[in-house]
C-alpha cells in the first residue's frame, strides 16, 4: 500500500506544533497501525531525523496506552478496537491519513502524538479503589453477589483508561471513564462501603481538572474500544445525586 | 439543566392547550378567557414566577456549561470529529439560542403587553388586551408565520434530544425503558412542534 501521512509534530509541551506530511510505500495491509508507524520511524531514523513519538505498550488492546486520533476518530475508523489493534486493511491504497494527539485541556501534549494522561490517575487517586485492611484472605463465597451485578461490574471494569471517550467528546468530558470506575465498585458489596465519598470526590476532581460537562451526545460510547455503556454515566449520576442528598 | 428542562416541557403542553383555543371560531372567547385566567389567577401567578426563574436559570446554566465545554478543548482537531452521534444532539446550544431569540420576540408580542410594558391597539372596554386579536394580527402576516413555523421546527429538534437527555442526566437509564423514553421524546417533540405550527397555518391557509 502507498500512503500519505499527515502527522502532528510538536517538539515539547511548550513549543508550537505543526502538521508534517510523510509518504510511505510498500506497506502490507496486514500490518498493524502501530507497525506502520514503526516502519515510518525506521525510515526517519535512517535519514537522521527525529522519529515520531507515540504512546504504546501492550499492543494487544489491554493497557490503554495507545492514543491516536486518526482521520477524525479516536483509535481510528474500526469499531471496538484500540489503535494498536487497528490494521492497515481498514484503509485504501493511496489514502491520506491524518494523525493527531488526543485534544483536551487536561491532556496536554508532551511530544508529537503523546499526551499526558495523569489527570486520569488523579481521578483514580480520589477513590477509584476499595480500602482493604491486611489480614488473612477471606472466604470468597462469604459475600454473595448476583450474576447480573457481577457481569455489569465486570463490563465496567473493562475500561482500560485510554481516554478515547474524552478525545471523542465535543466537550472533552471524562464522564464515561469516571462512571466506569465508579460503577465497577458501586455495583459490588465491597465497593458500597465507600461509595458515597468515592463518587463525590472523583466527580469533584474530574471537574477541577477541567474536563467538560456531559451533554449526552454519546460520542464516548460510540468510540470506546471496550464498549463501556452510557448506562454507567446514568448510574454515576444516580450515585452522585443520592450521595449529595442523603 | 435536566429538571428545569423537564419542567419547561410540561409548561409547553399547557401553553399548547391554551393556544389551540385559537382554533375555535368563537371570536376568541375561549382564548381570551384562558388568557384572562392565566393573567389573574393567584396560583398561576406563583407558577409564572417559578416558570420565569426556570427559563432564566436554564438559559444561564446552558451558557455557562457551554463556555466551560468550549474551554475544555483549547486546541481544536484538524479533522472534525466524525463519530456518529444522534441528529443535532451536538448543537443544543445553537438550537437553544434560536429558541431564545424567539422567546424574546414572543415576550415583546405578548408577555410585555400583559405587563403593560409594550403598548397595543387591541384593548377591550374593560381595558384588558385582546390577545386573540393580537395573535390573529400576527399570524395573518406570512413573514411572521413562516418565522414562527421555522422556529418551532428548531424547537422540535431541541426537545427531541432534550427529553431523553434529561432522563439520562437524572440517572434514569434502564434497558427495559430506554426505548420507551427515546420514543416518547420523539413523539412528544413532534406533537408539540406540529401542534404549535398548525395554528399559524390555520390562520394563513384555512380560515
Ligand atoms: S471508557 Fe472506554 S474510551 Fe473511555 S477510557 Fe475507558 S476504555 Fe477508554
Ligand atoms: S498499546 Fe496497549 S492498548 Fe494499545
Amino acid at each position: 500500500m502507498k500512503l500519505i501521512l499527515k502527522i502532528w509534530r510538536q517538539k515539547n509541551a511548550k513549543s508550537q506544533g505543526k502538521f508534517v506530511i510523510y509518504s510511505l510505500d510498500n506497506i502490507s495491509p496486514n500490518c498493524s497501525f502501530l507497525e506502520m508507524l514503526d516502519i515510518l520511524n525506521e525510515e526517519l531514523i535512517q535519514k537522521d531525523e527525529d522519529p515520531v513519538v507515540f504512546d504504546h505498550d501492550c499492543r494487544e488492546g489491554i493497557c490503554g496506552m495507545c492514543s491516536l486520533y486518526i482521520n477524525g476518530h479516536p483509535h481510528g475508523p474500526d469499531d471496538a478496537v484500540t489503535a494498536c489493534q487497528l490494521h492497515m486493511r481498514k484503509f485504501k491504497d493511496g489514502d491520506t491519513i491524518v494523525i493527531e494527539p488526543w485534544r483536551a485541556k487536561p491532556f496536554p501534549v508532551i511530544k508529537d502524538l503523546m499526551v499526558d494522561r495523569s489527570a486520569f490517575d488523579k481521578i483514580i487517586q480520589e477513590g477509584g479503589y476499595i480500602s482493604v485492611n491486611t489480614g488473612g484472605a477471606a472466604e470468597a463465597n462469604n459475600i454473595l453477589i448476583s450474576k447480573e451485578a457481577s457481569e455489569l461490574a465486570m463490563d465496567a471494569a473493562a475500561c482500560i483508561g485510554c481516554g478515547a471517550c474524552v478525545a471523542a467528546c465535543k466537550n472533552a468530558s471524562a464522564m464515561l471513564f469516571v462512571s466506569a470506575k465508579v460503577s465497577q465498585f458501586a455495583l459490588l458489596p465491597q465497593g458500597k462501603i465507600e461509595a458515597k465519598q468515592r463518587v463525590k470526590k472523583m466527580v469533584k476532581m474530574m471537574d477541577k481538572l477541567g474536563f467538560g460537562n456531559c451533554t449526552n451526545t454519546y460520542a464516548c460510547e460510540a468510540e470506546c474500544p471496550k464498549l463501556i455503556s452510557r448506562s454507567n454515566i446514568a448510574r454515576m449520576n444516580r450515585e452522585f445525586m443520592c450521595a449529595k442528598i442523603i | 439543566m435536566s429538571f428545569l428542562g423537564l419542567f419547561l416541557m410540561v409548561f409547553l403542553v399547557v401553553h399548547l392547550g391554551i393556544n389551540l383555543c385559537l382554533l375555535r371560531s368563537d371570536g376568541g372567547e375561549w382564548f381570551n378567557a384562558a388568557a384572562h385566567f392565566m393573567g389573574t389567577n393567584y396560583v398561576v401567578k406563583v407558577f409564572e414566577v417559578i416558570l420565569l426563574a426556570c427559563f432564566i436559570l436554564h438559559i444561564l446554566l446552558g451558557i455557562i456549561l457551554q463556555v466551560q465545554n468550549w474551554m475544555s478543548r483549547p486546541v481544536r482537531y484538524e479533522i472534525t470529529n466524525k463519530t456518529y452521534t444522534p441528529f443535532l444532539s451536538k448543537y443544543m446550544i445553537y438550537t437553544g439560542s434560536v429558541v431564545l431569540i424567539f422567546l424574546i420576540l414572543h415576550f415583546m408580542n405578548f408577555y410585555f403587553i400583559k405587563l403593560g410594558w409594550v403598548s397595543n391597539i387591541h384593548v377591550s372596554p374593560e381595558g384588558e388586551p385582546n390577545f386573540y386579536l393580537i395573535a390573529q394580527d400576527l399570524f395573518i402576516q406570512p413573514v411572521y408565520s413562516i418565522i414562527y413555523i421555522l422556529l418551532f421546527i428548531v424547537l422540535g429538534f431541541h426537545l427531541n434530544h432534550a427529553f431523553q437527555s434529561a432522563w439520562q442526566t437524572l440517572g434514569v437509564n434502564h434497558p427495559q425503558y430506554n426505548t420507551f423514553i427515546t420514543r416518547f421524546g420523539t413523539v412528544y417533540s413532534i406533537v408539540v412542534c406540529l401542534g404549535f405550527i398548525f395554528i399559524p397555518l390555520y390562520f394563513l391557509l384555512i380560515r
